[in-house]
C-alpha cells in the first residue's frame, strides 16, 4: 500500500482550461497531492479541451483537478461531456478556485464531484481526491479483470 | 499494465506475439539537460517522415510517500492533439536504474499498438543508470555544457552505453568545449570511437534533422541482432521475476530450517552465500 491508500498510487491531471494564466493555486494543489503520495502530471494553463481529453486518456488518470479563478469553471462541463463522449465518463473530476455559489450546483449537476473553495483545507482536498481516486480504480478494475479474461 | 500482476501477464502474453515492429530508441542524461525537449523537436521530424510514434517518459517517483510531478510532457506540448503521438507519462515507482519496473511492458504494448518508433526517455541519470541500453535499440546520451565536471562524471557508465552522444544546448558558450572533452573522452575508449557526436539546440530545432538521420543510420545496421537482444532481455526479467518470488516466498516462509540457517549465519557459522543455497532449496515448489 503506498501513502495514498491506492497501490498502483493514485494518478491526478491537475491542469487548467481556458483563458486565465494564474496557477499558483494549481501548483499548489499538485505540490500537496505528490506529497499524499499521489502521481500527479501537471500541465500549464490555457489547455484546449480535446488536449486534456487526449492526456487523461494516455495517461490512464483517475482523477481530473480543473483550477478556475476566473470564468473558467464555466467550461467544465463541456469538458465532462468531452470525457463521456471519449469512454472516460468513470473518471473523477474536481474542480479548484472561486466559484460563485449559485454556479455550484451546475457544475455538481455535470459530475463534478466537489469545489474547493479558497482556503480549503490541505488534508479535505487530499482525502477527496484519495477517496474519489479509489472508487475510480475499482471501476476500472472492474473493466481489466473483464478484458483479461 | 503498469502494474503488473496475473492480469497484466496474461494481457502482456497476447501483446508480446504481436511486438518487434518498432524502433525503441533511448533518451538519456543528466536531469535538465534538455531530453524532453530534444524529444518533442524529433518526434516533429518523425512525423514529418509519417511515422507513429510512442514516447514513456520516466520520472522519479519520491523515495518518501511515492509521490511524483510527472513534468516531461509538458515540453511535448507541440504534439497535445496529434493523434499518431502517444505520450505516457512514467513514474519510476521506487525502481532504480532510471526507468520503471513497468517499462518492459509499456513498451512492448505501444509496440504492439502498432507505433513505429518508441522514444524512452530515462530519468535524470547519474553515472550508473544504464538500464535503458538493455530495452533500447539506440541509445542516445543528451549533454548540456556548463555542466562543468558532470561531463566527466558521466564517463563512468551512461557514457558507455552511448550510440549517439548529443551536446544539447549549443546556443550556449561552452558547448565547443563540452563537445570536445567528449570526444577527447571517446578517443581513450576503445569501440567507441565511432560513436557521432551531435551539437543540438532543441529549443530552435538547430541539429534534430542530423539527428534523425544518424538515428535511422545505425537502425538500418541493427535490425539483425534484434531478436536476439530481445531474448537476452527476457532472460534476465525471468531472473529479475524469480528473484522477486523467491524473495517474497521466503520473507513469510515459517519453517524451522530457515531458522535454523539464519542462526548459523548469525554466528558465522556458514557464510550467507552457502545459506542462501540452502533456503533456495526449501521454497521449492
Ligand atoms: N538554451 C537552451 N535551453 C534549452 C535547450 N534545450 C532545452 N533547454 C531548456 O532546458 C530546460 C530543461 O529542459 P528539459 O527538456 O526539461 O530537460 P530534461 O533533460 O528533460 O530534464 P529532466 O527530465 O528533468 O531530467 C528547459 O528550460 C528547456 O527549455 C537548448 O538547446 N538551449
Ligand atoms: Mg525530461
Amino acid at each position: 500500500m503506498t501513502a495514498c491508500g491506492l497501490n498502483p498510487p493514485a494518478r491526478v491531471l491537475v491542469t487548467k482550461i481556458g483563458l486565465d494564466g494564474h496557477d499558483r493555486g494549481s501548483r499548489i494543489v499538485a505540490a500537496y497531492l505528490r506529497d499524499a503520495g499521489m502521481e500527479v502530471i501537471y500541465t500549464p494553463p490555457w489547455q484546449s479541451i480535446p488536449a486534456v481529453v487526449k492526456l487523461v486518456l494516455e495517461e490512464d488518470v483517475d482523477v481530473v483537478g480543473i483550477s478556475s479563478l476566473a470564468t473558467d469553471h464555466l467550461i467544465v462541463p463541456k469538458l465532462a461531456d468531452a470525457l463521456r463522449e471519449a469512454g472516460l465518463g468513470h473518471v473523477g473530476i474536481i474542480v479548484g478556485g472561486i466559484v460563485p455559489d449559485d454556479e455550484c450546483p451546475a457544475l455538481l449537476q455535470a459530475g463534478v464531484s466537489a469545489i474547493f473553495g479558497p482556503g480549503s483545507p490541505r488534508d479535505d482536498i487530499i482525502a477527496h481526491v484519495a477517496a474519489l481516486a479509489a472508487k475510480v480504480r475499482d471501476v476500472k478494475n472492474a473493466e481489466f479483470r473483464e478484458i483479461a479474461q | 499494465m503498469e502494474t503488473g500482476g496475473n492480469a497484466a501477464d496474461l494481457i502482456h502474453r497476447r501483446v508480446c506475439a504481436r511486438t518487434g515492429h518498432a524502433a525503441v530508441i533511448g533518451f538519456t542524461g543528466a536531469p535538465g539537460a534538455g531530453k524532453s525537449t530534444l524529444i518533442d523537436a524529433y518526434i516533429a521530424v518523425l512525423r514529418g517522415g509519417g511515422r507513429r510514434v510512442a514516447v514513456a517518459a520516466v520520472d522519479p517517483s519520491s523515495p518518501l510517500g511515492g509521490g511524483a510531478i510527472l513534468g516531461d510532457r509538458v515540453r511535448m506540448r507541440r504534439h497535445a492533439l496529434d493523434p499518431n503521438v502517444f505520450i505516457r507519462s512514467v513514474a519510476s515507482r521506487g525502481h532504480l536504474g532510471g526507468l520503471s519496473e513497468s517499462i518492459h511492458r509499456v513498451v512492448d504494448v505501444m509496440d504492439a499498438a502498432g507505433h513505429d518508433v518508441i522514444i524512452v526517455e530515462t530519468v535524470g541519470t547519474g553515472q550508473s543508470e544504464v538500464e535503458v541500453a538493455e530495452i533500447a535499440d539506440i541509445c542516445v546520451v543528451v549533454n548540456a555544457p556548463n555542466m562543468g565536471d558532470d561531463v566527466q562524471a558521466m564517463k563512468a557508465g551512461v557514457l558507455e552505453i552511448a550510440d549517439i552522444l548529443v551536446v544539447n544546448k549549443a546556443d550556449l558558450p561552452l558547448a565547443q568545449r563540452a563537445t570536445k572533452q567528449l570526444r577527447d573522452m571517446l578517443k581513450l575508449r576503445r569501440n567507441r570511437q565511432n560513436v557521432a557526436i551531435l551539437e543540438t539546440v532543441a529549443t530552435n530545432e538547430t541539429g534534430i534533422d542530423a539527428l534523425g538521420t544518424a538515428i535511422d543510420g545505425l537502425l538500418a545496421n541493427r535490425a539483425a541482432d534484434k531478436r536476439k537482444s530481445r531474448e537476452r532481455r527476457m532472460r534476465r526479467l525471468i531472473a529479475q521475476a524469480a528473484s522477486r518470488l523467491a524473495h517474497d516466498r521466503m520473507r513469510d516462509l515459517a519453517d524451522a530450517m530457515l531458522d535454523e540457517l539464519a542462526h548459523k549465519a548469525a554466528t558465522g557459522e556458514i557464510g550467507i552465500a552457502e545459506a542462501a543455497k540452502q533456503a533456495l532449496s526449501l521454497i521449492r515448489p
